[in-house]
Parts: C-alpha cells; sequence; structure tokens
C-alpha cells in the first residue's frame, strides 16, 4: 500500500479535424510515497495529458487510476474536484494566483472549498506561507511580488491543504535561472520531508534535481532512468 | 461554502469595475424606481380617499330625486318625477336600523354680505343630524338649539375660508350676516374640512349652516320651494358592509312611499363610488405608463446583467480553472457568479428605491399627489431584484460551472 500513483493502460485519444490523436498510448506506472520524478519529452509528447490525469483534471478513456489505493478513473467531476483539493497540489509555470487578492487568501483558496472555517483557513495558509519564507509577505498582493515569490506564494497554497502529491508544470520555465535553482531547493527540501513530488520540465539541470526521470514520446513511456538513489 | 467569501468575491469584482458595474445596474435601478414610485404614489391617492372620506362623513349616503346621472341642475331633479320630503327622511331613520342618522338638506348658493364685504357661499338649511352625518362640528361658538331648529330662527354657523372673507381675522361669533338681505347671528365657527374630495375647486369651508326651516321660509321659499321638500338627505350608515344593503332598502322604501314603480329610477342613492373612480382614473394613465416603462426597463437591465455577467465569466476563465484546480466544484463556480449577478441587482434594487424616493417626492411636488411609503413594497423590490439576479445570473453561472478545468487554465 505504498503506491501512491499507480496507472494500468491510461489511454487518451483526441479528435483534431479528421485526425486521431493517440495523447496517451497504453501507459503504465507507478509512483511510491516520498518519489521525486521528473516527467520529459517534446511538445505533443503526451506529458501534459499524464499530468492532467494523474491530477484528476482529466479522465482517462480507458484504464485505471488509483490514487493513494483510490481508484479515480471513473470518478464524476465533483468527485475528482475533491480528490483535487484533499490530495493533490498544483504549482503552475504561470504560478496561477488570484489578483487583487492578498497572498494569504490566495494561499487559502483550498481551504475554503474543503469547507475549512475562516478562522483556521487564515492560520493554515500562514504557516504555509511561513514554510516557504513568505511570513513577512502575507498581506502582499501578486502585484507587489517578485516572480520568485510568487511562485513560493503558489507552492505554499499547493501545500495548505497537505496533498499527498505535488504536481508541477514547468514551475521554474518563467523564472531566471537563479530564481528557478531557489524554488527547486524548495521542492528538494518538501520531498526530504516525504512529499511525493512529479514535475514537468525540459530543461534537464531542473530535472536533475529529481530522483528519476520518466520520458514520453508519441503519447508512449520510452524509458524511466533512476538519477540518484533514493534517500531513504 | 462560506457566504461572507461568495459576497467578498463578487464585491471585490464589482468594485474593479465601478463603472461597468453602475452601467449595468442602471435599467435595474430604473425599472425598480419605476415600480416603487406607481405602488406609492397609488397608495397615496387611496389614503387621500380614504382621509376625505371619513372627513366627509363616516359611511356617507346621498339620496336625491332623479337619476344622479342626468342630476345637471337641482331643483330640475327634484320636479322631475318625485319630491324628496322631510317625512322621507323621517321614514328612513325609522324603519332602516342600519342608518344612524338621516339628514334632509336644502342648498342654495347665495351672496353673503357684512358690511362692505361680501362672499359667495354654499348654503345649507339643515337640521340636528347634518353635522353628525357629516362628521362635523364647530371650532368656536355653539351648534343650533334644538329650539331655534323648530323656531325657524335666523341663526348661523359659519365655514372657515367663509368667515376670513366676511371678517379676516376678526370676532366671528356674535357678528350678523346678511343672506339676501335677511339677517343672521353667527352663533358657531365650523371646523375647516379643506376641499371636497375629487375637486380642487369645490371647498367645503366655504358655506353658511342655517335652519332648515329658517331656508326654507325666509330664503329658498322665494325661489319656489315649497311644503316640507327637502333636496337630498344626507345618511349615516353603522356598518360600512351594510351600505349597499341600505342602498338598496332606501330606493324599495322611497318607491312605496311615492306608489312609483321600481323598474323606474325615481331616486338615486351616491356612495361617492364615482369620484373614487375618477380620482383614480388620473393615477391609472400614470401608472400605466410606468408599468411599461418598469417592465421594458426590467428586461433590458436583466438582459444587460446577463450580458456583463458572460463578460465577467470570459475575463475570469483562467481564474475559473484555477479555482477547479484546487478543488472547487461546479456547484462553487455557479454560486460564486450567482450571488455576483444577484449582489449586482440587489444594488440596483436598492439604487432604484432612491431614485424612485426622489421621482415620488417630484410628481408629488408637481402633480399635487399625496404620496405613501410602504415597507413592504420596499423590502419586495430589493427581493424582486435578487429574483432578476438568479434568473439573469443563471445562464453565465452555469457557462461558468460548465468550464473545463484545462482548457479554462490554458486560457490567456
Amino acid at each position: 500500500m505504498n503506491d501512491i500513483i499507480s496507472c494500468e493502460n491510461l489511454s487518451k485519444t483526441y479528435v483534431l479535424g479528421d485526425e486521431e490523436v493517440h495523447a496517451l498510448d497504453d501507459v503504465s506506472i507507478t509512483l511510491a510515497r516520498g518519489d521525486y520524478a521528473a516527467v520529459m519529452g517534446p511538445s505533443g509528447s503526451g506529458k501534459s495529458t499524464f499530468m492532467n490525469i494523474v491530477g484528476c483534471l482529466d479522465t482517462p478513456d480507458t484504464g485505471n487510476l488509483w490514487i493513494e489505493g483510490e481508484e479515480v478513473s471513473q470518478m464524476s467531476r465533483n468527485e475528482l474536484a475533491g480528490v483535487r483539493n484533499k490530495k493533490i497540489g498544483f504549482v503552475f509555470q504561470q504560478f496561477n494566483l488570484l489578483g487583487r487578492t492578498s497572498a494569504l487568501d490566495n494561499v487559502a483558496l483550498p481551504l475554503l472549498y474543503a469547507g475549512v472555517k475562516r478562522h483556521e483557513r487564515r492560520e493554515r495558509a500562514y504557516a504555509a506561507l511561513e514554510r516557504v519564507g513568505l511570513k513577512d509577505r502575507v498581506g502582499h498582493h501578486p502585484t507587489q511580488l517578485s516572480g520568485g515569490q510568487q511562485q513560493r506564494v503558489a507552492i505554499a497554497r499547493a501545500l495548505v491543504n497537505e496533498p499527498a502529491i505535488l504536481l508541477a508544470d514547468e514551475p521554474t520555465g518563467a523564472l531566471d535561472t537563479h530564481t528557478g535553482e531557489e524554488i527547486m531547493d524548495i521542492f528538494d527540501d518538501l520531498n526530504q520531508s516525504g512529499l511525493t513530488i512529479v514535475l514537468v520540465t525540459h530543461e534537464y539541470l531542473i530535472a536533475a534535481h529529481a530522483h528519476q526521470m520518466i520520458r514520453f514520446l508519441d503519447g508512449k513511456i520510452t524509458g524511466v532512468e533512476q538519477l540518484k538513489a533514493e534517500a531513504a | 461554502m462560506d457566504v461572507i467569501e461568495l459576497l467578498r468575491v463578487a464585491w471585490s469584482s464589482i468594485r474593479v469595475h465601478k463603472m461597468r458595474s453602475f452601467l449595468t445596474i442602471l435599467g435595474i435601478m430604473i425599472g425598480v424606481a419605476c415600480v416603487i414610485t406607481m405602488m406609492t404614489v397609488t397608495a397615496g391617492a387611496q389614503h387621500d380617499i380614504d382621509r376625505q372620506m371619513r372627513e366627509m362623513g363616516s359611511n356617507l349616503m346621498m339620496v336625491y330625486a332623479g337619476s344622479w346621472r342626468s342630476r345637471g341642475g337641482v331643483r330640475g331633479a327634484a320636479g322631475a318625477n318625485a319630491v324628496l320630503t322631510e317625512d322621507d327622511s323621517d321614514a328612513i331613520k325609522r324603519e332602516i336600523p342600519e342608518i344612524v342618522a338621516a339628514a334632509p338638506t336644502v342648498r342654495g348658493y347665495a351672496q353673503v354680505v357684512v358690511g362692505n364685504r361680501n362672499w359667495n357661499s354654499s348654503v345649507y338649511g339643515i337640521d340636528e343630524d347634518f353635522l353628525v352625518v357629516r362628521n362635523w362640528g364647530v371650532n368656536e361658538g355653539r351648534l343650533f338649539e334644538p329650539s331655534e331648529l323648530s323656531r325657524g330662527s335666523r341663526v348661523a354657523l359659519i365655514g372657515s375660508t367663509t368667515a376670513t372673507e366676511l371678517f379676516g381675522e376678526g370676532q366671528v361669533l356674535g357678528q350678523t350676516i346678511r343672506v339676501q338681505n335677511v339677517q343672521f347671528t353667527v352663533v358657531g365657527l365650523l371646523a375647516s374640512k379643506g376641499m371636497a374630495p375629487g375637486s380642487t375647486s369645490f371647498d367645503q369651508d366655504s358655506v353658511v349652516l342655517i335652519p332648515l326651516k329658517t331656508a326654507r321660509t325666509r330664503l329658498l321659499g322665494r325661489q319656489g320651494v315649497a311644503g316640507n321638500s327637502v333636496e337630498g338627505i344626507y345618511i349615516s350608515v353603522e356598518n360600512e358592509e351594510d351600505m349597499l344593503y341600505v342602498e338598496e332598502e332606501i330606493k324599495k322604501l322611497l318607491h312605496t312611499r311615492h306608489r312609483i314603480d321600481p323598474e323606474r329610477e325615481a331616486f338615486s342613492v351616491n356612495n361617492m363610488s364615482e369620484w373614487i373612480e375618477s380620482r383614480l382614473e388620473q393615477q391609472n394613465t400614470f401608472n400605466s405608463l410606468l408599468s411599461v416603462i418598469a417592465a421594458v426597463s426590467l428586461i433590458v437591465g436583466g438582459i444587460g446583467i446577463m450580458n456583463i455577467m458572460l463578460v465577467s465569466v470570459t475575463e475570469r476563465t483562467r481564474e475559473i480553472g484555477l479555482r477547479m484546480a484546487v478543488g472547487a466544484r461546479n456547484t462553487d463556480i455557479m454560486q460564486q457568479f450567482l450571488v455576483e449577478a444577484i449582489a449586482l441587482c440587489t444594488a440596483g434594487g436598492i439604487l432604484g428605491i432612491l431614485l424612485a424616493i426622489i421621482v415620488s417626492a417630484g410628481s408629488s411636488y408637481l402633480a399635487g399627489w399625496p404620496i405613501y411609503f410602504q415597507w413592504w413594497v420596499l423590502m419586495m423590490a430589493v427581493v424582486f431584484s435578487g429574483v432578476i439576479g438568479i434568473f439573469f445570473g443563471f445562464y453565465p453561472a452555469r457557462s461558468a460551472a460548465n468550464k473545463d478545468p484545462i482548457e479554462a487554465l490554458r486560457t490567456e
């Protein structure tokens, strides 16, 4: 029961005009608790579709997906929203923070949909911001923060409901190298403390932070490499 | 989800686009203002009518000889077929127990003179029941003594307008006035009643009341009013519900007494419903105009709300995607946009109330109509605006809720 993500024969086909695109073609892979995986591949290789399905934003046409042992591939939209809320934290390339909303309220957003009381929302959001080193920026709006700070707010938001998995889609894509490294240090620390992380990137230097690399091409996994010995 | 949070999100979205939000709710505002103005003016008219009815006398009826509609000149009607008499009045009072008082009356119009001043007044010949029926009394002085009524003394009660015109601010009681060269002593000054219901020119206070017998022998006798005939009988009914029944009873009784075929409308009983109708008619024109404006404004306003909500949904597609990604269900998104639409419309409703207060006060000032604000109308206006918000906000909210989170997040 240590498998946190378990995919079995996932397939997803899109129809573009007259053409059928096999975005995912019979993909099977299992990730254990505490894994730190980098997903790589050229655009159109299926890595985004894979991330969307693992992130419960999309459902496969065929195949099965278990998150922490729970079958999610046949769930309704509302059930999937619940899984996203409780088990998955997203970090996006463009941060996706709400404008004109304080860092604290941005971070507290997932708790709103989890039905957490206002007072507790604020406390937990504050703790999450402290964890990413932004406790002195709680009242700032996104426009008052640097790119790196904005991404840290986004990470705090992903962490605030204590998810099982952190999914990051090109988290350093909009940042300079130095700031990107700082963000990756946060990911490394989070993984050290036991959080499962899956990140999509096309930069080897970023992928090198992960412990394993999953390569996608034409909707299939073409290889899984162990990059370094796992911590435990 | 947290209602306060929903309102906060709605408010921040409205606040960002102040001008746009205001223009959006203008239609709702005008529509609501029209509805409230309409209700306020109608209620004001109703109140005014009720008040004037009370002042005219409680549950008042007037019996005349002849048909009411054809009654042009007073004496013309009286002479047409049948003539009412004091005996009719007594009989009505005796035979119909629902009646409190019946006052036989004669009426004329005469020049009243004091020294070198003169004034045209209505002159009524009355008995002791008249002031009871008309719910009237004196401010100064006294009413007629029974002996004065039975002897036909030359005493008078005068209305406030007549008093002012003849005596200015001076002493009224005990003064002598001349009516058609007959001298009367003023024994009482009547309480003020204002304009007659439904009229802006018939001043009820421009009046001289004298004993019925005096009027008949000293004044009207010269104009050919003979015997104990009277022009009309004022009647006061105990309970308002009995008015229609009493009306029929009076007609039946009079037709029997005068041996006239009941099919012929020889007598008419007027309970003032006609002037109420004419009073409300002026407002009906105004109201139907306002109804049309209200209906058009509310529909167009609602469509405006729908339009701007669709714009808002499109603008915030990415935000919707993000909210979904962190766990918002369809219903959460739906609620958020519905609350925003409701908040917009309710704000429109509240501004509409303010506008209605200004418009009502203005039309009251310009047209001289009384207004009467009712709390429940204001409450209903706010609730109704909210309902418009739900109705026209539903489609945009549903389209927001049905967005695909992946597509939404990809939107620039």
